[in-house]
């Protein structure tokens, strides 16, 4: 109950009432909405700003560290690669630049040279040497290839042009792949001729695999048309097309990203290996190398969340109770307002009554005494002493003016500031005295009282004769509302340790609603064809203000009214 | 023996007939509007009993009850008033007004407290006649 009052707060249900002085001043429900909407944007407002902020820099911090880790990786590798073919190139140079070409044109020294190479760097197949007009005059090796014209060669031509040569990988005519490397070696006379060699690729893919690759990344070289040249992962076979783009030649490391098969990116690092046509590739997808990054992300994006939702229910609660506490507020003070719009109503209703009441107590003076007169008259003179109408007509004036001085004596006794008689009370031997006298009309009426006086009351200074008349007022009028055996019902009770509360209830009539507003100003009384004047409760109101006390009422139409005294306990001097 | 009443109202149609009523009972009465005049008539005539209203426009009723009692205090005051208040009443009783009666009144309870007035200040003067005959006699002392 207490967790539903929490979350559905009363001022969500209610209603924008009469319109008057003494409505609410706010509306709550907005003020409600707009206090959350508030408190929301100052908490959550830089959470998820920070949140947005964190994500996209350390997304681009990932990713450009993902890059240059790529760039490091693939230079590294196309250093070695680069080192790899330099050297072969400076031995097959130092070999010419270190024998005659009588010398290196003797098969067995070029044997000798061919053993010496396979003992130290290694990788090498076979040897060739060719004249400027292409053909192979010497060649040591496994294959048969004496005398081979390689003039038409587009390799060869090449090698006249740039003094060096490196091939493309192809399978020769064992479907091995291999690399040519050609060096041509110019005497001053303007006689040239080239050193081949032919490089098996297994070391050299050795390089490739040497390189510590994780998950799915792929490092592998291709050559200027795209055609795989190493083994790799994602590509089956050797000498095929590579799916991906074939990168721009850049002197630089450089990495890209292209999106690949399903639309996954692909982060591609590439070098071009210098004098080669080969392109080094790193590949890897995207999404791998984000993983850290985003593991990390969704470790902060769960704990966003969760702040999120907690400082939804704080600012829900806190605002609910901060407007609930308004509302409250505002409920007291309206209800305030009407007490003392109504209290000073009924005072300005008793001044007004009392100064009425005091001009026409001297007209009426008038009236008696002419009546009077006539009277006086009629009753002394033989001629209208008998005359039983004239004296009954006389009488029935003065029985009016008696009438009437009756009223304004009790409208004068509602402004009367009484000094009074303040005693020591006890409360059960007042309702006791009171009771007394309506005893006999009880019984007779089968009304059946029940008194139902809290033990221990203390005793209390207060007016006893006004106390007896409050309570005697009350009684009457519940009597008066009541049925013959009705129930009445007095309660006293002490309330907020100071207070005593005295509560008449009887299952009468009741009072209609648009009535109770009225029920204390003078001369209200729907009894007024049975001889009421209207002034009970109007009294019964004043005096009890006379004893700092408060009235309320409870009625429902047709089951009963309750009339609830609160006197305090300690007198409170009253201020002139 | 008549009661001899000096009855001061300023609603000049109450006193008349409040003063012919009275007189039918055989009541001697002067009526006056003005609390002034009836400072001046005290010191020409002697009355039982002055029946005097609270509020009047030229004169409060306690201040002239005040004067009054000033001016001779065996006058037996009876106070009428529209508006009455316990205050009042005791402030009136303070000043030795004999009694608080309140408007309309009716003619037999003022026609009592006209006859206790007039006993009482009967009383007084008999005491003060006493009292007077006691100095003659003890004075003289023969």
């Amino acid at each position: 109950m207490f967790l539903l009052n929490v979350f559905k707060p009363a001022f969500l249900h209610s209603r924008e009432t009469d319109s008057g002085p003494f409505t609410g001043l706010f509306n709550f429900k907005k003020l409600w909405r707009s206090r959350i909407i508030i408190l929301l944007c100052v908490a959550l407002g830089p959470l998820i700003s920070l949140a947005i902020f964190t994500f996209v820099v350390t997304k681009h911090d990932a990713e450009r560290e993902i890059h240059l880790r790529t760039i490091r990786l693939a230079s590294n590798t196309k250093r070695t690669i680069s080192f790899f073919f330099e050297e072969r190139k400076a031995a097959l140079d130092f070999i010419l630049r270190s024998n005659s070409f009588e010398q290196i044109n003797d098969h067995r020294q070029l044997a000798n040279i061919l053993q010496s190479l396979q003992e130290t760097i290694g990788g090498f197949t076979d040897l060739g040497i060719i004249d400027a007009t292409g053909k192979q005059i010497q060649y040591v090796g496994p294959y048969d290839l004496q005398d081979v014209n390689y003039s038409s060669e587009k390799w060869f031509e090449e090698v006249a042009v740039r003094n060096h040569y490196i091939s493309d990988v192809y399978l020769g005519f064992r479907e091995v792949p291999h690399i040519i490397i050609a060096v041509k070696h110019m005497f001053p006379n303007g006689f040239s001729y080239v050193l081949r060699a032919t490089l098996e690729t297994q070391r050299f893919n050795r390089i490739l695999s040497n390189i510590n690759l994780s998950g799915s990344e792929d490092a592998f070289l291709v050559n200027k048309e795209g055609i795989i040249q190493t083994p790799s992962r994602s590509h089956e076979n050797i000498m095929a097309k590579i799916t991906l783009p074939v990168p721009e030649y850049s002197e630089h490391t450089e990495v890209m990203e292209v999106t690949g098969s399903h639309l996954k990116k692909i982060v591609i690092g590439y070098a071009h290996i210098p004098d080669t046509s080969f392109i080094f590739m790193l590949t890897e997808k995207k999404e791998a190398l984000m993983r850290p990054w985003r593991t990390t992300q969704s470790i902060i994006i769960f704990f966003i969340i969760l702040s999120i939702l907690s400082t939804l229910i704080v600012v829900y609660l806190v605002a609910t109770h901060l407007v609930n506490q308004i509302f409250l507020a505002d409920l007291e003070r309206v209800q305030t307002l009407h007490e003392v719009e109504q209290s000073s109503k009924l005072a300005s209703i008793g001044r007004l009554a009392a100064g009425v009441a005091h001009e026409i107590n001297n007209p009426l003076a008038i009236i008696n005494e002419k009546a009077g007169l006539v009277k006086d008259i009629f009753s002394f003179k033989e001629e209208y002493k008998h005359d039983a109408k004239i004296l009954g007509l006389i009488e029935s004036i003065l029985a009016s003016v008696d009438r009437c001085g009756k009223i304004t004596k009790r409208l004068l006794g509602f402004a009367r500031n009484l000094d009074a008689t303040i005693q020591q009370v006890d409360i059960s031997a007042v309702i006791e005295d009171v009771l007394g006298f309506l005893v006999k009309e009880a019984e007779y009426r089968s009304i059946l009282i029940n008194l139902d006086i809290e033990e221990n009351l203390p005793q209390f200074e207060t007016d006893r004769g006004k106390l007896q008349q409050i309570l005697l007022n009350l009684v009457n009028n519940a009597f008066a509302a009541m049925q013959d055996n009705g129930r009445l019902d007095i309660r006293i009770r002490r309330v907020e340790h100071d207070f005593i509360a005295i509560s008449v209830k009887d299952d009468g009539s009741g009072i209609p609603e648009a009535d109770l507003k009225r029920i204390f100003e003078p001369f209200f009384s729907t009894k007024t064809k049975n001889g009421g004047t209207g002034l009970g409760l109007f009294i019964t109101y004043g005096l009890i203000q006379e004893l700092n006390g408060t009235l309320q009422v409870v009625s429902t139409f047709g089951k009963g009214s309750e009339f609830t005294i609160t006197l305090p306990l300690t007198r409170i001097s009253k201020q002139r | 023996m008549a009661e001899k009443i000096l009855l001061v109202d300023d609603e000049k149609d109450f006193v008349d007939t409040l003063a012919e009523r009275m007189r039918t009972r055989g009541m001697n009465v002067t009526t006056s509007t003005s609390a002034k005049d009836v400072l001046e008539n005290i010191d020409v005539e002697s009355f039982d009993a002055i029946v005097l209203d609270l509020q009047m426009p030229d004169m409060d009723g306690i201040e002239a009850l005040r004067l009054i009692r000033a001016k001779n205090p065996n006058l037996q005051v009876i106070l009428l008033t529209g508006h009455a208040t316990v205050e009042k009443g005791v402030e009136a009783m303070k000043l030795g007004a004999l009694d608080l009666l309140e408007k309309p009144t009716d003619i037999e309870t003022l026609t009592e407290k006209i006859k206790k007035a007039s006993a009482k200040k009967m009383m007084l003067v008999q005491e003060e006649t006493a009292g007077k005959i006691k100095d003659i006699i003890g004075g003289k002392g023969w």
